[in-house]
């Protein structure tokens, strides 16, 4: 809980330091900033405590989850470079002090225990994000991206909030801890027919925060048109921490009218899988290819959300880690490369920009294909045994169909994920050699290390969760 | 002299709810169909209002002030929202010198 005062006054702290010191500082006094963040996040392990009037909850599973955030907050300020064209005209401070700050929403949204704090860790997430999708101001598509991202973003709040109050009226309480045993010890027929009005509309506002299908049609347009850096950014932090809030209220609080929802989340789920894949496989830029691609691993996350088992608190932060690191390494080599091929390429995000980079770049060919090959799906990788624990939970609670359309799915993703591999290899191209900063390189590499670590190795995580 | 809770209480409360119910809708509607940035934001806001009626309805009803705490909060926030949300139509009107939504079309394929 510390942590999430810590980060806030680095985070201050940072846009002062911005006054004195140039980018590569910051950077580093940013990763200090979050390894501190960390730290304290840690030293909570095993106690679980009440913070700031009982709205604050911090248990092994929030803690995980704050983790597996300042860990991929941590990744992508170290895989951060200049923004813009120049340091001189940008103010980095700025930058790496909202990404502080909305480490700190994200990590308030994973551990609420009233639906204040859900709001609050909400919206310091997504206003912050707002102002980092149009960082790149002049830039007409960024523009596009805050607008639509802001007006999706506010219209999501106000549905989460109605549901809120709706849920409020039939059981008098905020607190989640309350709401569970009201709805528990009340009979159904005496719950106001609102309650579940309630219920649906929260999980509708925070499914569009985590880009479900019916709900996703901003996040392709968004994801394209932010920085690459924060979209990075967005598709990790954000998602987990949507994720951990969807998996606290539908399991944890809302776990006693299962039958309320349980269906519409099957066919959300469904429809995700199936729009997510099927859309992705069209796609002639990488970049819009990784936003659905995200969109289709919402599809399965939400596969496991709704379970009450005990392992599917282990499944749900394995798939959020091993999702974390290959995307990250995925949209690393995109940086490094799009910005190589801008002014040489007309569009220097598509498949073909990518052609030929294994000849001169081994290495960043790699890290690429390993963190495709475990979004993919295929063994030895991280994303394999995430696929794996949530297709074995989902047959052990005798789901069938959803399954049966996730594998279906996963082939279709071998498709375009392949595409990208195939590119790097098998096609002609002429990239030179591309050079990496230091700081990049290690983190690129890390990311790749721990995707196949976990592959070999799933255990080692699985159980520590 | 009556207290404010009690005049409140005067109104059914299944009443607040359709009114409440209906201002969101018409927010809702307002977001969906308008192409003017600044109006759809004032739709935003009215499904804001609509959940800040209702809060304070069922609080005062249920005599537990935690329900208006809430709109407190609601009201502080969306006071932020509402200053990123014009920064960042001012950024688009500085570009296009035009806020209408429907010419930002340039990422669709």
């Amino acid at each position: 809980m510390t942590a999430i005062i810590a980060l806030s006054l680095f985070g201050i702290s940072n846009l002062f330091l911005g006054f004195w010191f140039p980018r590569k500082v910051l950077q580093v006094l940013t990763l200090l900033f979050l390894a501190i963040g960390m730290g304290l996040t840690a030293i909570d392990w095993n106690h679980e405590l009440l913070w700031f009037g009982n709205m604050f909850r911090t248990t092994n599973t929030s803690i995980n989850f704050s983790l597996i955030i300042q860990l991929a907050a941590f990744l992508v300020v170290a895989l951060s470079k200049a923004f813009g064209a120049d340091d001189e005209h940008t103010h980095p401070a700025e930058y790496y002090a909202i990404m502080l700050f909305s480490v700190v929403g994200a990590i308030i949204m994973v551990s609420f225990d009233h639906m204040i704090m859900l709001f609050v860790g909400l919206e310091i997430l997504s206003v912050a994000m707002y102002v980092l999708t149009g960082s790149d101001k002049r830039n007409l598509k960024s523009n596009e991206a805050a607008l639509k991202y802001f007006l999706m973003g506010a219209f999501a709040t106000g549905i989460l909030l109605f549901g809120i109050t709706l849920v409020y009226g039939a059981t008098k309480s905020f607190y989640t801890s309350n709401l569970a045993n009201i709805i528990a010890a009340t009979a159904p027929e005496s719950m106001p027919s609102f309650l579940y009005i309630g219920v649906l509309l929260m999980i509708v506002g925070l499914l569009f925060k985590v880009s479900a299908a019916p709900f996703h049609f901003w996040t392709p347009d968004v994801y394209e048109g932010a920085p690459t850096i924060f979209t990075m950014f967005m598709s990790t932090v954000v998602k987990t921490a949507g994720f951990a809030a969807i998996y606290h209220i539908l399991s944890g609080v809302f776990g006693g009218i299962y039958s309320t929802w349980v269906f519409p989340i099957y066919f959300i789920s469904m429809l995700t899988l199936l729009i997510g894949n099927v859309t992705a496989a069209y796609q002639q830029s990488i970049k819009r290819m990784l936003a659905y691609s995200s969109i289709s691993h919402a599809g399965y996350m939400l596969m496991t959300v709704n379970a009450k088992q005990i392992s599917s608190t282990s499944t749900i932060l394995y798939y959020s880690l091993s999702y974390t690191l290959a995307t990250v390494a995925a949209f690393a080599v995109l940086i490094i490369v799009s910005e190589y091929q801008t002014g040489r390429k007309e569009k220097p995000e598509d498949y073909s920009s990518f052609e030929g980079l294994a000849k001169n770049n081994p290495g960043l060919a790699f890290c690429m294909t390993i963190s495709l090959l475990s979004l993919a799906g295929i063994p030895l990788t991280a994303g394999f045994w995430g696929k794996f624990f949530i297709f074995s939970d989902s047959f052990s609670r005798n789901v069938i169909y959803p399954v049966i359309l996730a594998i279906l799915m996963s082939a279709v993703g071998i498709y375009y994920y392949f595409k990208g591999i195939i590119a790097m290899y098998f096609k002609n191209g002429d990239i030179d050699r591309i050079e990496v900063p230091l700081l990049f390189k290690i983190a690129l590499w890390f990311c790749t290390v721990a995707t196949l670590a976990l592959g070999v190795y799933p255990n080692i995580v699985k159980n520590l969760f | 002299m009556q207290s404010i809770p009690d005049i409140i209480r005067t109104i059914p409360l299944t009443h607040y709810i359709l009114l409440s119910s209906a201002l969101f809708c018409i927010g809702i509607l307002g977001v969906l169909t308008r192409r003017n940035a600044i109006i759809v934001f004032m739709a935003i806001e009215l499904m804001l209002n609509a959940v800040n009626l209702l809060l304070a309805a069922f609080s005062s009803y249920y005599s537990d002030s935690s329900g208006q705490i809430f709109v407190f909060f609601i009201m502080a926030v969306a006071a932020a929202e509402v200053a990123v949300g014009l920064a960042i139509i001012v950024m688009i009107y500085r570009n296009i010198q035009s806020i209408d939504i429907g010419i930002l079309n340039k990422l669709k394929n």
